[in-house]
């Protein structure tokens, strides 16, 4: 066993802290504030290589492995969740699923347009009355010809305003139930498709969550994602990975609220000392920092089974719930242990709390994380 | 066009901590990073490569861990890096650093030479200068501008006190470049996960050509005869006085101070 | 190596456009009193073109002799030239010290020389001594400042050092002083002359980054509006240095954000801080405290600013800047 990180990893480390620090941290109140996706940030992250980092260098992908993409969105989201889950729904939920299930042709095509972070990648599964139920999907199907129809919605889309290319699941034989659905490659001018309205959100405000709408949505046969009925299977299967990506993102907003309260503790004053030296402010903190470091072994196990290509469905599930309650209960302290000023935005730490919420709830609530977990518990 | 950075290894002294109490300087801990004006000489580098294709090679000299800024070098986009480590170039100063670097440039091809304009541990500016003597090669220093012409002229603009110069030199040249001249890029993560598989060229006293007198500590001229820290902050006074008083008070204490 | 055959404290006399740097004067100062220990004397190295008629005012600031090399080549400073002058002068006189002000120019030329005669170089002595074997003792900052080291030459010669600006005391001016003048011509090699200068221009550096400034003068509440700020910018203009500024200043709208020191601004740690009307929050003082020297002025003599501060006034802004500034002026112009 060896939990030290490689000289790559370390150099890794280096870049993405750096550029999380000069370029990401800058902007993260005012893309918080204005609701304002980061397409700035979007361009410096594509020229680095930042929207690929783990596909082939043959599709033009960075070449690296989940382990530094995990890092990637941990480091991201310490300072900025809105661009940390920008990175996740582009890389685990539009790019993984095409390298993972695509054909040849269509890993060409899309790839290194989505790897060079020319374009943006989504993901459609949620629909208003498909959440934690996904088969209950109500976005239809129909082949005609060469092309598949689409009609239908789907809710709650990160990255949706931005994105030119969208993983969409639809209901092509609803007699089949969940073997009766199916995935599709979409393309943003698409005839008949159009983005609906954006989500005014709690939290990471800056990820242009919309909704989508397909009215007669023309999809070329070609573009369907694996055989007619794997949509679920596909969908799930990228979830597990998804769910990895989101454990890195609420792991990095608690590392991110408690980077700011140790600053806090140390220089804030009450009593004559500094609150960090209080025993009761120094017992929270130690158990704080068990749970973060705890959340942050599940995290990179969870990565580090996926690049191995071990079954990690339950690791990355396990991942993901303990990291979001773990950024929730992190960032709730925080803004205590800073008082007034923590309510306040003069602070980032009331943002993080915002943002630490959404970690619970996509891709799978803490409960659907419980059943996952649960699931491979009693088999 | 074929152009040499020399960097180097330095402690990042703005993480550099005073114990309160003794007032000596905290190092452990410290990061090793690569030279902020060396990775401004780097990018110049870069930026001449992605313009005309330029080959960039990188050296350096230092215990074995400077492996590591020439792996960010590569990945930053460096063709080629030289580690120059040997108990000989040990215990160098400034001119027998120098020595040993330019026996290294001259087993090279180069067309420009580059270096940051001084180490931020040493802040000497010496080394440049002293290859450029060394090689007989031209030198320009405090760089913030250059401009190709794609055939063998430099257009530099250096930095001065009260505003700039413009100068013009042929290759081959040594520049010294300041770390605000650019915003140097940052690693590619492609380049990070290829640095460690790439070769880095480790060389010793037999890989370069210079007499062995002028290397290491027999080499250096100068000497540290003593090392001190200047000591923990005392506290301040206060004074409740006149505002004339106040100012008499003020301008005392920065004579002193040799502010004015 | 013979030392004994190496005497004498030679200073490199900086002259742009044909006037004399302050430090070339500063030198001179100490050169003074580094040559009256060693019981030596003080050689001025003035390098020019159409500049020979200031070699008394060396003199008076304390060189016994001084050596003019007047010539077209050395009009303004460019590096090949003025090494050949000064590797002439040195390999013909063999001084024991040479110093060098460490500017731009010092910086470009120092090391150029030192691999030319093969001899040490220190950069930027804070502090310069003879020890008892007669050698000199260069002492100087390493690590961003937070170590001095004292370095010595003793094998080789001469013992060369830059020192900047300001460093060191120029000795007053003795109107009269005794003193030789003696040309010297310089043989040049100008086939190594490569370097061109196309032009030089001299501008008003735009406002250095608040993080890069050696003194800032801060304002807060206490300096209330703008018309404050301009108060304070009087003083920085006095004193070559940047107008900085607390949060509430800019949250005011009073200065811009990349003037603001704090947590949420900047960490800035200047040789010298003025903290102005500043009561000291926590998140300013967190930008701030590590400043090599803090002055702050506050009426109220609880604010925290006291705590962090090397000195502190109790009193009004509105009454002690401008007069400090009145004072500080007074003073420039006396120096000039």
């Amino acid at each position: 066993m060896d939990f030290s990180l490689s000289k790559k990893e370390i150099l890794f480390l280096q870049m993405i802290r750096a550029f999380a620090e000069k370029e990401v941290k800058p902007l993260a109140a005012e893309v918080d504030e204005e609701e304002r996706f980061p397409l700035e940030t979007v361009e410096k992250m594509a020229k680095l290589g930042i929207m690929g980092i783990p596909f082939p260098v043959e599709y033009g992908g960075a070449g690296g492995d989940n382990v530094l993409y995990s890092m990637a969105v941990e480091e991201l989201s310490r300072v900025c969740a809105t661009t940390g889950v920008i990175v996740s729904a582009h890389t685990s939920l539009c790019a993984s699923p095409i390298y993972e299930f695509g054909t040849e042709e269509q890993k060409k095509k899309y790839l290194p347009k989505l790897c060079s972070g020319e374009w943006i990648g989504a993901f459609g599964l949620t629909e208003p009355n498909a959440g934690t139920d996904a088969s209950a999907q109500q976005t239809m199907a129909v082949l005609e010809d060469d092309h598949y129809v689409l009609n239908g919605s789907k809710i709650f889309i990160t990255n949706a305003a931005y994105a030119n290319v969208y993983i969409v699941m639809a209901m092509t034989d609803k007699s089949q139930g969940t073997r009766g659905i199916s995935a599709f490659i979409v393309e943003r001018d698409f005839p008949g498709f159009s983005i609906g309205k954006k989500e005014k959100k709690m939290g990471i405000r800056g990820s242009a969550t919309c909704e989508l709408i397909f009215e007669n949505c023309l999809v070329p046969k070609e573009n369907l994602l694996g055989k007619p009925g794997e949509g679920f299977k596909i969908a799930m299967k990228t979830l597990d990975g998804g769910r990895m990506g989101i454990a890195s993102q609420a792991l990095g907003i608690a590392q991110g609220a408690m980077d700011e309260t140790v600053k806090y503790v140390k220089e804030r004053k009450q009593f004559g000392k500094a609150i960090g030296q209080f025993q009761n402010t120094q017992f929270q903190l130690a158990d704080l920092d068990t749970k973060i470091e705890a959340a942050r072994l599940l995290v990179r196990m969870a990565a580090w089974k996926k690049d191995r290509k071990m079954p990690y469905s339950a690791d990355s599930a396990r991942a993901k719930l303990f990291a979001a309650e773990t950024a929730m209960e992190m960032t709730t302290k925080a803004v205590q242990f800073h008082g007034g000023y923590g309510y306040t935005r003069e602070y980032p730490v009331e943002r993080m709390m915002r943002d630490a919420k959404i970690t619970e709830i996509y891709e799978g609530t803490s409960e659907v994380q419980r059943m996952v977990i649960a699931a491979a518990l009693l088999k | 066009m074929k152009i040499v950075v020399c960097i180097k290894q330095v402690p990042d002294t703005t993480e550099i901590k005073l114990d309160p109490v003794t007032g000596t300087m905290i190092r452990d801990g410290v990061p090793s990073i690569m030279n902020p004006d060396d990775k401004g000489g780097l990018e110049v580098a870069l930026t001449l490569k992605d313009k005309y294709g330029a080959e960039v090679t990188v050296i350096t000299m230092g215990p074995p861990q400077a492996d590591d800024i020439l792996r960010e070098a590569l990945a930053m986009g460096a063709d080629r890096a030289i580690h120059l480590s040997d108990r000989k170039f040990a215990g160098a100063d400034t001119l027998a650093t120098s020595n040993a670097i330019a026996g290294a440039l001259r087993m090279l091809e180069y067309d420009l030479v580059i270096t940051g304009r001084q180490a931020i541990d040493g802040d000497t500016a010496q080394v440049g200068p002293q290859i450029a003597e060394h090689l007989d090669l031209p030198q320009v220093t405090y760089v913030e501008d250059l401009e190709f012409d794609g055939n063998k002229t430099f257009t530099i603009r250096k930095s001065m006190e009260e505003g700039y110069q413009m100068v013009q030199v042929e290759a081959p040249c040594v520049v010294t470049v300041l770390a605000s001249a650019n915003k140097a890029r940052y690693m590619s993560v492609r380049g990070i996960v290829e640095a460690y598989d790439r070769e880095v060229e480790v060389w010793n006293f037999n890989n370069i050509r210079v007499d062995e007198a002028k290397l290491g500590l027999n080499g250096s001229p100068t000497r540290v005869w003593k090392s001190f820290t200047k000591g923990a902050k005392a506290a301040g006074t206060l004074y409740e006085v006149e505002p004339a008083e106040a100012v008499d008070i003020i301008v005392e204490k920065l004579k002193e101070k040799f502010i004015i | 190596m013979d030392k004994s055959q190496y005497k004498d404290v030679y200073v490199f006399v900086e002259q742009r456009e044909g006037v004399i740097q302050k430090v070339a004067l500063e030198l001179l100062g100490k050169a003074r009193e580094l040559a009256d220990s060693l019981q030596e004397q003080v050689v001025a190295m003035l390098l020019g073109h159409g500049v020979a008629g200031q070699a008394q005012e060396l003199i008076a600031y304390g060189a016994d002799v001084v050596l003019c090399a007047d010539a077209p080549e050395l009009e303004e400073y460019n590096t090949e030239p003025y090494a050949q002058a000064i590797t002439q002068i040195v390999r013909e006189r063999k001084p024991s010290i040479v110093l060098i002000g460490a500017t731009t120019i010092g910086r470009d030329l120092g090391p150029r020389l030192s691999a030319r005669l093969e001899t040490g170089l220190t950069a930027d002595c804070t502090g310069l001594a003879i020890s008892e074997e007669r050698d000199l003792l260069m002492t100087r900052p390493a690590f961003g400042g937070n170590l001095m080291a004292t370095i010595m030459c003793k094998q080789h010669r001469p013992q060369m050092s830059t020192v900047r600006p300001g460093v060191m005391r120029a000795k007053p001016r003795e109107e009269g002083r005794d003193g030789k003048v003696e040309n010297i011509e310089i043989r040049f090699d100008a086939s190594k002359f490569k370097v061109r200068i196309l032009k030089t221009v001299k501008e008003q550096k735009n406002r250095i980054d608040i993080t890069e400034a050696k003194v800032l003068v801060s304002g807060g509440r206490g300096v209330g509006n703008a018309e404050g700020f301009e108060m304070l910018g009087k003083l920085a203009e006095t004193i070559h240095a940047e107008v900085s500024s607390s949060r509430a200043m800019v949250d005011a709208g009073v200065m811009p954000h990349d003037r603001q020191v704090g947590q949420t601004g900047k960490t800035v740690r200047p040789d010298l801080y003025f903290a102005l009307g500043i009561s000291g929050a926590i998140q300013h003082l967190a930008g701030m405290e590590e400043s090599e020297f803090i002055i702050a002025v506050n009426k109220d003599k609880y604010a925290p600013i006291f705590g962090v501060a090397d000195l502190g006034i109790v009193g009004d802004v509105k009454k002690v800047v401008p007069l400090l500034t009145e004072r500080l002026a007074a003073i420039r112009k006396e120096e000039k």
